[in-house]
């Protein structure tokens, strides 16, 4: 029963402002993901819905109750943080132990030395010590109980952070960006945990990354955040496809979308697809919405430059006829025309064009119109 | 070939121990000379020829005067306790107002910082009329009080101890902010705890400093039996037992021993320590 | 369910905000305001009240007191003794910077360049760093006795004729400034060594292979130019300390003979303390001041630049 609800939150530092009117509902048990380019205020964004930093105006809603005025640790929410944030000076039990020991002992029994002493306390430590053994098999770090932090690998001490928030039973969990500082490898593996955690535990997950890769794998909705400002939000498989603004379409995607403007594309000689809007100032399409022609056949013509093979993919960096631009094309292994140097026709799939305005916003209308005619 | 270049080194290092003895033995010699004398009986002090070591030991009686005819452990006392005191007071006022400049917003941080700058510069000498003619108003002249209150505010302990509190990240305050705890027990269990080393060394700094200082004591008191250990040995020197060099010099033996035995046993703690906080 | 119960006006929401900011407010003036309190009544306040008192007549004990302007600091820069403890500071400062400046170096260099019985040496150079001066100034005083010290049978067995060190007017400063180099060069040496430790080996190596790598050229090209920064703290630090001299003039000399070894922190707490004159006394103090603050600034715009360097 946690949904948050954040409306037209605005924050700034002093004169500049980091976010600018973003409003966005996520849905309980969800996992959403905020991704954009390094400080668009992502994890300002964060902090705010944590309760860590209070925001200029605009409002905080979980679970239909505005927090405004709550304090971080009545939010009932946990966070994850990228330097993962342990306490170098506790063992990796206190780490667990110290939220739970904050909210069910009282000020005198949390009392160095005497609250040791005191009734009471000596039931409440076993019900910790029970539910942090449970946690950390969960985790699989029950054998480093007794280590501090300093004494941990990366991808350990990112599971004994995972474990902290865990152990509290949080409505919400927020992520920022938790995996940027392991190997590629584990990483991987990492993400595959943390879905797997939020599958187990079913409540509202926020993650906070700029990898698109890990944005779109283990999303249920993706918030593109740019300036300050949300751009979109939707889920991963419609942001790649059905972009609504020229940004989120470059963002999205690897390698980029190919973006042509319309007067290159004229001043190329080539003709216009069919349903181009009239205020349609940029022409986008994917790297696999492009086919390989002989020379001269395809709707725009080009030289190879240079050819990446991956293996399960080669991708053709293709200068344009006039030498200005590239576009990328993804062909498949087996196909033959494939060696720098050699002039090639580009064939695009009118169904995958997609149009943007002078201002970066995608046109779709006439577009549809002119498809069904 | 081989062997003259060995043979430079060699002499390099014969050079080398040769200096670093010399100025070493003029490092030492006082104390040497110092213990030295309160081992020895007057006569011998006075001999033409010099020993090191006493012909007749006379160290038990000249100890034993220089105990008995001054309050030399009162001395110390007075010393463990103003200088505790003064640090548990400096710890008590900096770390709050560290923390706060370091961590918090609040309007006013830059302003109370640059104050705390400013105050970095000024001599504790140069307060010496006011806080005298203060303590007279309130008639705690020659009490301890007078050689503890003037030192409570440290605004080099401050200054000191914000910059490792920034060294802490953010983070790890965030994190304890969500984990429950209120902003004194993050002090108390978050930033202290992992300080601590930053902690010694301004300890050692501040310990340092009052255990030796005398100019401050010679003002606020006259008393003997609130005397720390700089002022006590003048006055025993003053005194009449103290007109004989055995006892005296076995009185300041006494009153120089505790920290250099302290300095002895932790010597990289107290070298990186007052090294440390005189670069920051 | 929707959030019915927040859509209560937006001000009440900035209000409730305003609290929990302002909370951090009150609990970081909370933190501070010992820190703040005290730092007014304990040094603001006092450097506010010397410089009053520096243009009154007032003494210690009487109740009446009037404005006289500055006639003190006409008084005491007519007072040839305050002239003679400045020139006598300034010859103690010019003493024992470069001796404990150059010794602190060369035995910084001289434990670093080999690891043999570097602990004995650090240990034995830093000792009177941390022993009580007040004691050590006896010690040295019997050291310096005309008969029985050390210093003067040491020079008659060499057949030196020695002096009454510290009453002698021409030898007392010397003496004073012996004993303040005696204190302060172990700890010339510590930061110097902690300097030595951050020369990177790669300058080293670089030299080599440029050429120089003897002993003496690696000194002159590597470790002094890169001591430049420390060895500017060290002076300055050292400066600082030499003009607080005041427990071995206090316990050997007083200032005699006939003020040959009186300095500036010696006449404040004679004049102050001794004669109560605390007009005059601040007067002197609100100099001493002065000078200090031009010292320590000088000190902090050469540390910013060091911090541009690095
Ligand atoms: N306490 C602060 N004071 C002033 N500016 C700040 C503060 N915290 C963040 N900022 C600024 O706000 C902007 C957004 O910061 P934020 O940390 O939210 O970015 P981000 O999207 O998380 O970036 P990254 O991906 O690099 O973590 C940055 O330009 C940053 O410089
Ligand atoms: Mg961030």
């Amino acid at each position: 029963m946690a949904e948050i609800e954040l409306r037209d939150i605005e924050k700034s530092y002093g004169e500049t402002a980091i976010v600018k009117g973003v409003s966005l509902s996520i849905r309980d048990g969800e996992f959403l993901t905020l991704v954009g380019p390094s400080g668009c205020g992502k994890s300002t964004l964060l902090r705010i819905i944590a309760g860590l930093e209070a925001q200029n105006s605009g409002e905080v809603l979980v679970a239909g109750r505005c927090v405004d005025d709550k304090r971080p640790k009545e939010r009932d929410v946990a966070m994850v943080f990228q330097s993962y944030a342990l306490y170098p000076h506790l063992s990796v039990f206190d780490n667990l132990a110290l939220p739970l020991r904050t909210r069910r002992l009282s000020f005198a029994q949390r009392l160095p030395l005497v609250g040791r002493a005191l009734p009471g306390r000596g039931d409440v430590e076993k019900a910790i010590r029970a539910e942090i053994e449970q946690a950390a098999s969960m985790l699989d770090i029950a054998h480093l109980l007794r280590r501090k932090p300093g004494q941990l690998s990366g991808g350990q001490r990112q599971r004994v952070a995972l474990g902290r928030a865990m152990v509290r039973h949080p409505a919400v969990f927020l992520m920022d960006e938790p995996l940027s500082n392991l190997d590629a490898k584990l990483r991987v593996q990492m993400r595959a945990e943390i879905i797997a955690l939020h599958r187990r535990l079913g409540v509202t997950f926020v993650y906070v990354t700029h990898d698109q890769a890990e944005a779109m794998t283990m999303s249920d909705r993706v918030a593109v955040m740019m300036d300050g400002e949300l751009l979109q939000v939707d889920r991963p498989e419609r942001l790649y496809r059905d972009p609504e603004d020229l940004r989120v379409a470059e963002m999205i995607g690897s390698p980029k979308i190919n973006v042509v403007s319309r007067a290159h594309w004229v001043s190329l000689g080539a003709s216009l697809p069919a349903g181009i809007h009239r205020n349609t100032a940029h022409l986008a399409f994917r790297p696999e919405a492009v086919g390989i022609v002989a020379s001269g056949d395809g709707r725009l013509n080009g030289v190879v430059a240079s050819v990446e093979n991956l293996g399960s993919d080669i991708f053709l960096n293709v200068t344009l006829a006039d030498g200005q631009g590239t576009v990328v094309v993804r062909t498949h292994p087996d196909a033959s025309r494939s060696e720098a140097g050699r002039s090639v026709g580009l064939q695009i799939d009118p169904a995958c064009l997609l149009q943007f305005d002078g201002a970066g916003m995608r046109q779709r209308e006439v577009e549809r119109v002119e498809a069904a005619a | 070939m081989i062997s003259r270049f060995s043979d430079r080194r060699f002499a390099g290092r014969v050079a080398r121990h040769a200096i670093l003895l010399l100025t070493a033995a003029f490092a030492l010699l006082p104390f040497v000379w110092m213990v030295s004398l309160s081992l020895k009986p007057p006569q011998e002090i006075f001999q033409a020829d010099f020993r090191l070591w006493p012909t007749a030991f006379h160290g038990g009686e000249n100890y034993r005067i220089a105990l008995t005819a001054a309050p030399m452990f009162s001395f110390l006392l007075n010393g463990v306790l103003v200088c505790a005191a003064i640090f548990a007071l400096q710890l008590l006022v900096c770390i709050p107002c560290a923390y706060a400049l370091a961590k918090l917003r609040f309007r006013g941080r830059d302003t109370l910082f640059s104050a705390v700058l400013v105050g970095l510069l000024l001599p504790p000498q140069a307060l010496a009329i006011p806080h005298f003619v203060m303590l007279n108003v309130f008639g705690f002249l020659d009490t301890y009080a007078a050689l503890i209150l003037p030192w409570a505010i440290s605004t080099f302990g401050i200054f000191l101890l914000r910059q490792f509190f920034r060294s802490i990240p953010d983070e790890i305050i965030h994190a304890a902010r969500l984990d429950g705890l209120g902003e004194f027990e993050i002090i108390w269990r978050i930033m202290i705890p992992m300080t601590a080393p930053a902690l010694a060394a301004f300890g050692i700094f501040s310990v340092v400093a009052h255990w030796n200082d005398l100019f401050w004591p010679l003002i606020a008191v006259r008393r003997a039996e609130i005397s720390t250990p700089a002022l006590g040995i003048l006055l025993f020197r003053d005194d009449e037992a103290g007109q004989f060099l055995g006892p005296l010099m076995a009185g300041a033996v006494i009153i120089v021993a505790p920290l250099l035995l302290a300095f002895l046993i932790a010597q990289r703690r107290f070298i990186d320590g007052l090294a440390v906080t005189t670069m920051k | 369910m929707t959030a019915l119960d927040c859509n209560r006006p937006r001000e009440a929401a900035a209000k409730a905000r305003l609290a929990t900011r302002s909370g951090e407010h009150g609990l970081a003036w909370l933190a501070v305001s010992p820190a703040l309190l005290l730092l007014v009544g304990l040094l603001f306040g006092p450097v506010a009240a010397v410089v009053l008192f520096s243009l009154t007549d007032w003494q210690l004990g009487s109740f009446t007191f009037h404005f006289i302007g500055i006639a003190n600091f006409r008084a005491l820069f007519a007072d040839p003794t305050f002239w003679k403890a400045l020139t006598n500071t300034l010859v103690y400062v010019a003493i024992v910077v470069p001796g404990t400046v150059l010794l602190g170096l060369v035995v910084a260099l001289l434990i670093e360049t080999s690891p043999g019985l570097r602990g004995f040496y650090r240990a034995a150079h830093f000792l009177p760093v941390m022993s009580t001066m007040s004691a050590m100034a006896i010690v040295w005083g019997t050291m310096l006795h005309p008969t029985i010290g050390l210093v003067n049978r040491a020079l008659g067995v060499m057949g030196i004729s020695g002096v009454n060190w510290l009453r002698d007017e021409r030898t007392a400063l010397l003496a004073l400034a012996l004993i303040g180099i005696w204190q302060g060069f172990g700890f010339a040496m510590v930061l110097f060594v902690s300097g030595l430790k951050a020369v990177p080996q790669q300058l080293y190596d670089a030299a080599a292979v440029d050429g120089a790598d003897g002993v003496l050229d690696r000194l002159r090209f590597v470790t002094l130019p890169m001591l430049g920064p420390v060895t500017m703290f060290v002076v300055i630090l050292t400066a600082k300390r030499s003009f607080e001299v005041f427990d071995s003039v206090r316990v050997l000399t007083q200032g005699g003979p006939n003020y040959a070894s009186e300095v500036l922190l010696h006449r404040l707490y004679t004049e102050s303390f001794d004669f109560l004159h605390m007009g005059y006394g601040a007067a002197l103090t609100v100099v001493y001041l002065a000078v200090i603050v031009l010292l320590t600034l000088t000190q902090a715009r050469l540390l910013e630049r060091r911090v541009h360097y690095s």
